[in-house]
């Protein structure tokens, strides 16, 4: 049910009001009940492309920080792939103290302003958390992203975020390739250990999928621009238009160019297809072109961008992850009437997460669970535009590699459903481009480098690479997480030079 | 960054331009193409090949025609302006080595990207047969250049301007049957690129031709390039620019050319092109 953020606020502060001045016992924290994310109404917000989640107020955060129940063996922390000190930074929170809060965040993460948006926390921090575990549902966890939100949004508000302290010059020169979540978090690390650091960007803007990926409504841009502006103010150079492989190869940077280390977090670069008929008509886009279209290039601001972008009244979004879910409530803010999400298992084994998926069915997109596109169907004449999509039930078999049970498709099932777009959403593979210019350097069957797992250092000594090109498609913090584990790598490995 | 340095109309709607962008000038090779992005938030991203380039310079030379918004925009700049973003140099190389003998077949402004792969086909030894085409005498470019390079030049107009009157698939189909060319090179316009291939089909000659189909990024990460060659989905950013003209699926091809159309149209009208 939808409550306006007033009425949200209203009922924390009762709850803030009630336990002014007490110390609260496990039982009282029992009592409060999870604090619902503020949000605009979903008929309002499908008509623009502000964020969703309006974000907690003061009362809501101090409220949510109460249930906290400080358990001293952190299972919070062990969910996180920074390990972040939940405890500590909640304890601040729960206090008021926002400052020191986020110097608790701080000291593991960089970025919580946006990981507290796209983090899955559900799989995650809150997955461990007492609370969760005591009410039997992980809804009802401490949210513990929500209050890293506000404490990275506050102080960036009042202006109040430390910038780290950079050592003495080491005489290191370390270049990033990649601006992306993985690569900000290494060159964070390498920077604060004194080194010289270059980041290379193909695109125009910085940010990587934070930019050109993650939809406006669900990671403002404006965050993205201030992360990335915290690391020049450290001193790291950000080169754009770079592209590395071309524009120079791995081999020039280190022989010609004089870097003495290198880290590679370009992600995963290339949009998977279906290989199903009728995949390169007119109407049919990766979830890479649509986003980027909409986000990096701003077409959804008709007036002004350059940019076009097709025109569809009925969409099929092919696929079940996050990127699914932000194509589908893109396609629906561009004015979209039908869209629907095609997926071939159900919405149990969906990996999108649960809160984007329950925001994408508030906002009208429908779900065709179950079901597996096998042609896309386009007009017989010279424009080639797609007019529908001829999709094949299935039913769930027995569980595939991945545990999850596998979709068999049930013959005579086909039936085509009408549409005029369609965006395909079912992953990225890696990016050819260092591996074509770069052959000694090592990959697997899918064109993920391979690194040691302890250094994540390739098979070029020097050369270090971490995030989605390592990983396959997987998530921001994850990809954070890497990129701080190569910097820590890159810094032992620049001592013994 | 990417100052412009030289800048020369060559026709009604063609313009040359050189400017400062040392690394691509370095990195490039006969067949890649740059991406522009004229700055701001709001300008869109547009590929073009490379027309020349000087390592000792540091510059980089496009010929490019202004048809849309952003070309007309970029046509508007100036000697002392700079170019906001310039990425490339994108795509493979084309195979350039000894052939033998080697027509290179440009139309349009498609002559200017045909250039530097004419002029290493030529340093690699090979013989050389060129052949532009141009709807008129006033639209024709790079001729000088371009023989300089070749053994023999043709020169079509479809009106009978200048040189032979006609399309250059007719001067194609001769040369084939006569000479027995190693390799073809085709770079222009999209219908014109679809006829030569069709021309150099029945003799069964090796023919490339150099797509220039939607991009977005140029480095393979949207997939808007997307084209169609012997059944397979191919990424011109990528695995190309060239390809077989004889595995192309044209018409899908030019379809997909016509993805945006009607949108660019209104937007044209809005900005008042026309």
């Amino acid at each position: 049910m939808y409550k306006n953020p007033a009425t949200l606020d209203h009922e924390a502060r009762a709850i803030v009001d009630a336990y002014a001045g007490k110390s609260l016992s496990p039982k009282d924290k029992a009592t409060i009940p999870v604090q619902d994310m503020p949000s605009q109404r979903s008929d309002r917000r499908i008509h623009n492309m502000e964020e969703v989640a309006l974000g907690y107020t003061e009362n809501e955060v101090r409220a949510e920080a109460m249930r906290c129940l400080q358990c001293k063996n952190k299972p919070c922390t062990e969910g996180c792939p920074v390990s972040i000190d939940i405890p500590a930074f909640i304890a601040e929170a729960a206090k008021g103290h926002y400052e020191d809060a986020l110097s608790v965040i701080n000291k593991s993460s960089l970025l919580p302003a946006i990981c507290g948006r796209v983090c899955p926390q559900e799989n995650q921090c809150q997955k461990f958390c007492t609370v969760g575990k005591i009410n039997k549902s992980v809804d009802k966890s401490v949210a513990i992203g929500r209050i890293e939100r506000y404490v990275a949004d506050w102080c960036r508000d009042f202006d109040v975020e430390p910038i780290p302290e950079v050592a003495a010059p080491s005489g290191k020169k370390v270049c990033v390739v990649g601006t992306g979540p993985a690569s900000i978090s290494a060159a964070a690390d390498l920077r604060k250990a004194g080194h010289a650091v270059v980041m290379f960007e193909a695109l125009h803007k910085a940010g990587g999928v934070l930019s050109y990926g993650i939809p406006e409504f669900r990671l403002p841009k404006k965050i993205v621009a201030h992360e990335l502006e915290k690391l020049v103010k450290m001193g790291v150079k950000v080169e754009l238009n770079y592209l590395v492989g071309r524009t120079r190869t791995l081999r020039q940077l280190m022989d010609e160019d004089g870097y003495d280390a290198i880290f590679i977090g370009t992600g995963a670069g290339l949009p998977k297809f279906m290989h199903i008929p009728g995949e390169n008509a007119v109407g049919v886009f990766s979830a890479n072109e649509y986003l980027t279209r909409a986000n990096l290039m701003k077409a959804y601001d008709v007036q002004n961008a350059a940019t076009p972008m097709y025109p569809a009244k009925r969409v099929a979004v092919f696929g079940g992850g996050n990127v699914a879910m932000d194509s589908a409530r893109m396609a629906r803010r561009l004015g979209a009437d039908v869209v629907d999400v095609i997926y071939r298992r159900t919405e149990e084994e969906m990996p999108a997460r649960k809160e984007e998926v329950a925001h994408a069915k508030e906002e009208g997109i429908t779900f065709r669970f179950l079901h597996n596109p096998v042609a896309v169907e386009y007009t017989q004449d010279k424009f080639q535009k797609v007019t529908g999509v001829r999709m094949i039930r299935c039913e769930l078999g027995e569980p595939d590699a991945s545990g999850r049970r596998s979709p068999v498709e049930i013959p005579g099932s086909e039936e085509t459903v009408p549409y005029d777009a369609v965006i395909v959403a079912i992953g990225n593979s890696s990016n050819p481009l260092i591996k074509s210019t770069t052959p000694e350097i090592e990959t697997n069957k899918r064109g993920n480098f391979i690194v040691n797992e302890e250094t994540l250092e390739t098979s070029i000594p020097g050369v270090f690479a971490g995030g989605d090109i390592v990983l396959g498609a997987a998530t921001v913090i994850l990809a954070m997480g890497q990129g701080r584990k190569a910097a820590k790598a890159i810094n032992a490995y620049l001592a013994t030079k | 960054m990417n100052k412009i340095l030289e800048k020369t109309q060559l026709s009604a709607e063609v313009f040359r331009m050189t400017f400062e962008a040392p690394e691509i000038a370095q990195s490039r090779r006969a067949g890649q193409f740059i991406i522009i992005q004229l700055g701001g938030d709001y300008n869109e991203r547009f590929p073009l090949t490379i027309a020349d380039a000087s390592v000792e310079k540091g510059t980089v030379t496009i010929i490019f025609q202004a048809v849309g918004e952003s070309t007309h925009r970029l046509a508007s700049l100036n000697v002392g302006d700079s170019l906001a973003n310039v990425l490339g140099p994108l795509g493979n190389p084309s195979d350039t080595h000894k052939w033998g003998k080697v027509v290179c077949v440009g139309g349009g402004v498609g002559i200017a990207a045909l250039h530097p792969i004419a002029q290493e086909m030529h340093w690699h030894g090979n013989q050389v047969k060129t052949i532009i085409g141009a709807r008129t005498k006033d639209l024709l470019i790079m001729e000088k250049e371009l023989a300089a390079v070749s053994d023999e030049l043709i020169v079509c107009t479809d009106d009978g301007s200048y040189g032979r009157q006609g399309l250059v698939t007719a001067p194609l189909d001769e040369i084939c049957k006569e000479w027995k060319p190693d390799c073809v090179i085709i770079v222009g316009p999209p219908v014109m690129m679809k006829f030569a291939s069709l021309a150099t089909k029945p003799y069964g000659i090796k023919t490339f031709v150099s797509l220039n189909t939607i991009m977005v990024d140029g480095t393979g990460m949207c997939g808007g390039c997307r084209c169609t060659v012997g059944g397979e989905t191919k990424f011109v950013c990528v695995d190309g620019p060239d390809f077989d003209g004889h595995q192309v699926d044209w018409n899908n091809m030019l379809a997909r050319l016509g993805e945006f159309k009607a949108q660019e149209k209104d937007h044209r009208c809005r900005i008042g092109l026309n």
